[in-house]
């Protein structure tokens, strides 16, 4: 572990790196280690079934029930398990709301830890080099890119998810949406409201 | 002291360019297989979430920077696979884009491909998870709201240049503690082979200006998830 060496095994696989998964999945594959059928089931679970419309619906439930809302923000783990999103990279679950004088938005310093069974495999922003090193130290700019300017009056708390918990920012319900159903509220749940690197969607901006 | 991987608060990165929810969720074919060959490969038990995290920390600077992510994982992937002698050096340097062989090495069965994920059982291994508490026999010492601060120096205690969750950025700060986790494994002990080691795990809160010289707004703050024998009393 501390023999660190320059003659690193990936050197020794082809250079471009479509043609490095080719030739590893070829290997792997010839000595029965992995099933291709297996990879195909793993990239259409992630590519169709497991994405941020799973955030979205938790995050409309929670701005519908008051009951789900306070379940959820003392104990995510059993909630979501009864809605089917336990899994991998979504273990121990904590839910921030996001309040007029505190703003929560989420970070992977370390490497690019992520709720996976809410919001699917990460953006490729949210594993840059930039955002890791920033959001952390300068949380408001990073969000200017964004295109979200927050009141003077609101904190920001930047969770650095440096453990296997996993956060979820449950953002601020967008004023006009009373008297939504749940399907329409979650239609104004963007992924990124739910990292922190936005906001919920207007109505009106929803509906145009 | 430090490694590659551990940039927060770094200076010198341009901006973040946002991407459209709609945007694929691979941009490129061979991210998916990457993807889907690391999560395979885990399933055949020769490593923790630990281990795997450290391999990818460990590449050479140079290699870490110039590679985009999902080059880090395959990287951290090969890595895995010869040190836990899944494969060999030999057959990695023989893996070509599969029109080239070493014929009678690669025919014989391998001793783990009993172990291989198949497609049936992808959804239930997903939906298992790995989840990272356990018993633990270390007493809680910390209560929300109790002040702490991040042990100094920081870094892996069992083993030099060894995997650690404790950020450079927020060794020797100050901080109070906002949640108790519960007992948790402790990666530093973990991803070693060391055993689990489980202890208490927190989130403990920093305001903007402990941890920066020049922070943008005073009411800010980090919280970072923190095991206990990376903290003190105050």
């Amino acid at each position: 572990m501390p023999h660190d060496h320059a003659d690193a095994p990936h050197s020794l696989l082809p250079p471009d790196p479509a043609l490095r998964v080719n030739a590893l999945e070829t290997l792997l594959t010839q000595k029965g280690l992995i099933d291709p059928a297996a990879l195909d089931e793993i990239i259409d679970t992630y590519q169709n079934r497991i994405g941020p419309a799973n955030g979205a619906r938790v995050v409309a439930r929670a701005w519908h029930d008051p009951d789900f809302k306070a379940a959820l923000l003392a104990d995510a783990d059993p909630v979501l398990a009864d809605l089917g999103y336990y899994g991998r990279q979504g273990e121990h679950m904590v839910v921030v709301e996001n309040t007029p004088a505190q703003h929560n938005m989420v970070v992977c310093t370390l490497c690019s830890c992520y709720p996976w069974p809410l919001l699917g495999i990460p953006p490729g922003w949210y594993k840059s080099d930039a955002y890791r090193a920033r959001a952390v130290r300068e949380p408001r700019r990073v969000l200017a890119e964004f295109g979200v300017t927050l009141p003077a009056d609101t904190s920001v708390r930047v969770w650095d998810s440096t453990a296997e918990v996993r956060y979820l920012v449950l953002p601020m319900r967008p004023e006009g949406s009373e008297g939504m159903s749940e399907e329409q509220l979650a239609a104004l749940v963007s992924r990124d409201s739910m990292i922190g690197t936005g906001l919920a969607i207007a109505p009106e901006v929803a509906a145009s | 002291m430090s490694r590659v991987h551990d940039m927060g608060g770094r200076f010198g990165d341009g901006p973040v360019t946002p991407e459209p929810q709609g945007a694929p969720v691979f941009a490129e074919d061979w991210h998916a297989r990457a993807l889907a060959i690391t999560l395979a490969c885990g399933a055949l038990g020769q490593w923790n979430i630990d281990t795997s995290r450290h391999a990818r920390e460990r590449l050479a600077p140079l290699d870490y920077t110039r590679f985009s992510y999902y080059e880090k994982w395959l990287a951290g992937l090969a890595t895995l696979l010869v040190e836990k002698q899944v494969l060999s050096a030999k057959d990695l340097a023989s893996a070509t884009d599969g029109s080239d062989g070493t014929g009678a090495d690669r025919a014989a069965p391998h001793p783990l491909a009993a172990r291989a994920l198949k497609a049936a059982d992808v959804a239930a291994a997903l939906a298992k998870g790995g989840p990272a508490d356990r018993p633990s026999d270390v007493a809680v010492a910390f209560a929300p709201g109790d002040p702490v601060r991040c042990r100094r120096p920081g870094g892996n205690r069992l083993v030099a240049g060894g995997h650690t969750r404790l950020p450079t950025y927020a060794v020797g700060a100050r901080g109070w503690i906002v949640r108790v986790h519960g007992t948790h494994v402790l990666p530093d002990s973990a991803a070693h082979g060391l055993g689990e080691a489980p202890e208490p795990l927190y989130a403990v809160a920093f305001a903007a200006s402990d941890l920066w010289s020049a922070p943008e707004h005073p009411g800010d703050e980090v919280v970072l998830d923190l095991w206990q024998s990376y903290l003190e009393a105050v």
